[in-house]
């Protein structure tokens, strides 16, 4: 480049990206694979001149000659429309290692321009901020010789959970004996899948864990649940048996509804739940987006809607005007439409006003229960001002929510979900078994089964994070078969399967020395030991250094 | 550990049979502290079976100011144990001014109430005194109840026994209750001695319940005024045995569904699936996780006892027609009641619950696979 070249405002130098493509001249062999697969085009042919000055020798008065080489490779983009994501899959697909992402070790400026046509940055992911308080929290409660500690590998063990209203028990007696309506309770595993909606995710990966689930419940006997998200369920999935392993969701789009509703005269078997979603931790106050590059004419039709277009949820139920409105009218309309036999709850994103919520549902005898997800949850698509700064972290909102249903005598009887970076370090089980301690009856995750049953390659290092854009390099979150094609759906299915089956015996290894099986350890806090006194007072658990 | 120790007879017995038992089994126990419970009493308290009777320790300033207080009330004292102990206790005893025993005439006003209300106005009255005894430290009151003493201390159950000169004509029961150890889990507190009492229910506890937190902020928030205290994990199984019976009107079999309930595959399979499965997820904050053995007592004078799921603390019942005993071990049972036939001891496994009614005839085990009596 000319020294004199114009520049522009956001004219960028590669090291001014966050990511760098570090690329090896003598290992390449120009196969074109790494172009060919960077789902950001961040990569184009170099063709690169070199002029070597060779100096004659001995000969005096001979003159220097000038020799010019050329040599091919590839060059990085500069233009932040095709600044490297990290994704590295020119890495894994380089025959020869020649090639390989690096992070920066400046901050980069990318940040700056990123708004191109004044429309700030989207992207999928989470928070970019790794590590939770989740994962400071140590179980201390260990049994030592005041009683036997249980064996994880031998006792007998039940890990369920409820979901929908439990009555208090004197009123289950009564409505027993008096014939009276009991409202629906599923037995449930306590760790489900979160919502993640049919086009925000392949068909492959939406058909992977539908068969995971299934397997786990009908050949391993783990009640495990899957959410919808909001984007309908495939029509067959509808008038199959196998519905009752899905929590179909209805969020403030109603994608995919008309659908569901049509079907129900047709359904062999109950959902398991309805979820109503209000909010979602990833982007709170925001509704759902999926980015018109994933609306092809499969997910149109199951929406409803026209091929091609953006589809925002609006960030309310535009029907409904107050809280009052919401639990009263729509959860009693979801329960009506399923004969009253289907628990039907909300799920918010984390908030310091869930209190409220939470107060009005116990008010209200069809509430099935609350989802609450915290800010590191993650998402298909959303503003990253919303994923990176909107939110309530999640420990300290189930905390209160379930000391709130503690001094109402309804801890039994509203069940809690928890939700949003979940085992965002690797940890699922102890960040799972930590929030139930602090009151939740139930665990939702999404982004952990993505990285788990499907390599998804997305990190809080703000790697890849493109799912909104359809560009998914692993097929997960695209709706390209070019790509998606890459995703076998049994293979997830059997990630999906090592998932649960580790995460259970992780959840027993926590459990077990704690002289707990039989039960769930809901609001077990005398458990809980955290190393930060501030976090001890304020989830009112153990200070332990 | 603890040894529990507990005897149902038709003739009415000395305490001294529980300390006996109790200091067979001591290898088991580490001699830090005893409970007692008697009820179904014999000797002078015998004539007057409805008169509550107050059982605490109290400080000289204690008893004066519990005289004021029960005065004011208008309680008249009836009849009164007199408990004479040396001014030096042996090693090991903490010094005390008061051992208290007394029986009470009720107030006149308070005739003509119902039952269930002179009942709860027994509590109050029990948790006013102990609220007033913890704000001075000059009273601890464990009961306070017709036909029931309760005596707790710290020391060697045998030597607290002696020194106390329990070993009289005048103290005698047909329902004898003993536990051996003090709670070590947690602060040691004369409160935290099992057996514990509610309202005519009463049970002691070998081992830890590690669903002790939970449990406790249940039954706090269900409303009833017992439900206080928990300075021992123990004492919440005392509370929901007076839960299922008195708010959910269940009987004894259904104790173990809600403390331990079935797993599903064999609930699906009972005859009471639906009534089994409600109870199981409506009263799931009550299920107890830890090793325990659970002796008790109930207002018909029946005793039983049950074990954790996974049965894991030893709990052996025997004896004759017209007395039976409960032990954590079958020396206990043999210095009890050396004449028995042994081959009908019974120990309850992780489904059985063992009773002796108020008849002392026989022991009647339910299974929990078994049908159960419908809710009365």
């Amino acid at each position: 480049m000319p020294s004199n070249r114009p520049i522009t405002p956001s004219t960028l130098s590669v090291r001014d990206l966050p990511w760098q493509i570090v690329w090896d001249k003598d290992k390449c062999t120009l196969c074109g694979q790494c172009t060919a697969i960077c789902p950001v085009h961040a990569l184009e042919l170099g063709v690169f001149r070199k002029r070597t000055v060779a100096l004659p020798l001995g000969i005096i008065g001979a003159p220097p000659e000038n020799h010019t080489q050329l040599f091919y490779g590839i060059r990085q983009k500069t233009d932040p429309a095709f600044a490297c994501v990290g994704c590295a899959m020119c890495t894994m697909v380089c025959p020869n290692g020649a090639i390989s992402p690096h992070r920066s070790d400046d901050m980069d400026k990318l940040v700056f321009h990123r708004d191109r046509g004044g429309l700030p940055r989207s992207r999928g992911g989470r928070r970019n901020t790794p590590g939770t308080v989740l994962d400071q929290i140590k179980f201390i409660r260990i049994s030592m010789l005041t009683d036997p500690a249980l064996d994880a590998g031998r006792h007998e063990f039940e890990i369920r959970t409820l979901l929908g209203r439990v009555l208090p028990p004197e009123d289950n007696l009564k409505f027993i004996r008096q014939n009276g309506w009991i409202p629906p309770v599923r037995e449930i595993y306590p760790l489900m899948i979160g919502g993640m909606s049919f086009g925000a995710l392949s068909p492959n990966m939406w058909e992977g864990l539908q068969m995971g689930v299934v397997y786990l419940n009908e050949e391993l006997g783990m009640p495990v649940r899957i959410s919808t998200g909001e984007g309908g369920c495939p029509p067959r999935l509808l008038r199959s048996r196998f519905l009752k392993y899905v929590i179909l969701q209805i969020a403030s789009g109603y994608f995919g509804w008309d659908e569901i509703i049509h079907a129900i005269p047709d359904m062999k078997e109950d959902p398991c739940a309805i979820e109503i979603k209000y909010g979602q931790g990833a982007k709170p106050g925001d509704g759902g987006l999926l980015m018109w590059y994933k609306v092809n004419r499969l997910i149109a039709a199951i929406r409803g809607v026209p091929a091609g277009v953006s589809l925002p949820s609006p960030p309310t139920h535009q029907t409904q005007y107050s809280i009052e409105e919401s639990v009263a009218k729509m959860i009693q309309s979801m329960s009506m439409a399923w004969g009253f036999r289907v628990p039907v709850y909300p799920k918010i994103s984390g908030t310091s006003t869930a209190m409220a919520v939470l107060n009005n549902l116990t008010r209200n005898p069809y509430a099935g229960g609350l989802g609450i997800d915290g800010e590191d949850g993650g998402t298909g698509a959303a503003y990253n001002i919303s994923m990176n700064h909107m939110g309530h972290p999640i420990a300290s909102n189930i905390r209160d929510a379930y000391l709130g249903l503690v001094t109402a005598g309804m801890e039994n009887e509203i069940p809690l979900i928890a939700g949003g970076g979940i085992g965002k370090s690797g940890n699922l089980a102890a960040n799972a078994a930590a929030l139930i301690m602090l009151g939740a009856s139930g665990i939702q995750v999404g982004k952990y089964i993505m990285q788990a049953t499907a390599g998804c390659v997305g990190a809080e290092s703000d790697r890849c994070n493109i799912c909104n854009i359809g560009q998914c390099p692993k097929g997960i979150t695209s709706q390209d078969p070019r790509l998606y094609r890459r995703l076998d759906p049994e293979l997830v299915a059997q990630r999906l399967v090592d998932v649960f089956l580790s995460f259970d015996m992780e959840l027993r290894k926590i459990i077990a020395p704690l002289g707990r099986s039989t039960s769930l350890p809901i609001g077990m806090s005398d458990a809980l030991g955290v190393s930060d006194y501030h976090i001890a007072e304020r989830l009112k658990i153990n200070y332990v250094v | 550990m603890c040894r529990l120790f507990a005897i149902t007879s038709e003739e009415p017995l000395s305490p001294m049979v529980a300390f006996k038992a109790l200091d067979v089994m001591r290898e088991g126990h580490d001699g830090s502290g005893v409970g007692l419970f008697l009820r179904d009493l014999g000797g002078p308290f015998e004539e007057m079976k409805d008169a509550p009777i107050l059982s605490g320790i109290f400080t000289e300033n204690g008893l004066k100011r519990l005289d004021t207080f029960m005065m004011n009330l208008g309680f008249m004292t009836k009849y009164k144990l007199p408990i004479k102990v040396s001014r030096t206790p042996p090693a090991g005893i903490p010094k005390r001014d008061i051992y208290l025993v007394r029986a009470y005439e009720y107030p006149e006003e308070w005739d003509g109430l119902s039952q269930q209300e002179l009942y709860s106005r027994l509590v109050s009255v029990r948790l006013q005194l102990r609220k007033m005894g913890e704000a001075e430290h000059d009273m601890m009151v464990f009961s306070f109840w017709p036909d029931v003493i309760m005596i707790k201390e710290i020391g060697e159950p045998l030597k607290v026994a002696q020194h106390l000169k329990l070993d009289r004509k005048d103290l005698k029961a047909r329902v004898i209750m003993a536990q051996g150890r003090q709670n070590t889990n947690y602060a040691i507190n004369l409160y935290a001695c099992h057996p514990f009492f509610l309202e005519g229910f009463s049970t002691m506890t070998n081992g830890e319940n590690t669903a002790f937190i939970p449990i406790k902020d249940y039954l706090q928030s269900r409303g009833v005024p017992g439900y206080t205290g928990y300075q021992s994990d123990s004492e919440v199984f005392t509370h929901i045995l007076h839960y299922s019976q008195m708010r959910l009107g269940l009987g004894i079999e259904a104790y173990k569904h809600i403390i331990t309930p079935l797993q599903d595959k064999e609930i699906a399979v009972h005859p009471n699936a639906a009534l089994l499965q409600s109870l199981k997820q409506s009263c799931r904050r009550l299920i107890i996780d830890g090793p325990n053995c659970v002796i008790g007592s109930l207002p018909d004078h029946s005793l039983f006892m049950v074990q954790d799921r996974k049965k894991l603390r030893p709990g052996v019942v025997g004896g004759r027609p017209g007395k039976y005993a409960f032990s954590s071990e079958i020396c206990g049972l043999d210095a009890a009641i050396p004449d028995r036939d042994k081959s009908l001891d019974f120990q309850p496994m992780h489904t059985d619950t063992a009773i002796v009614g108020p008849n002392r005839q026989e022991v009647t085990t339910c299974r929990q696979t078994a049908p159960l009596p419908l809710p009365r």
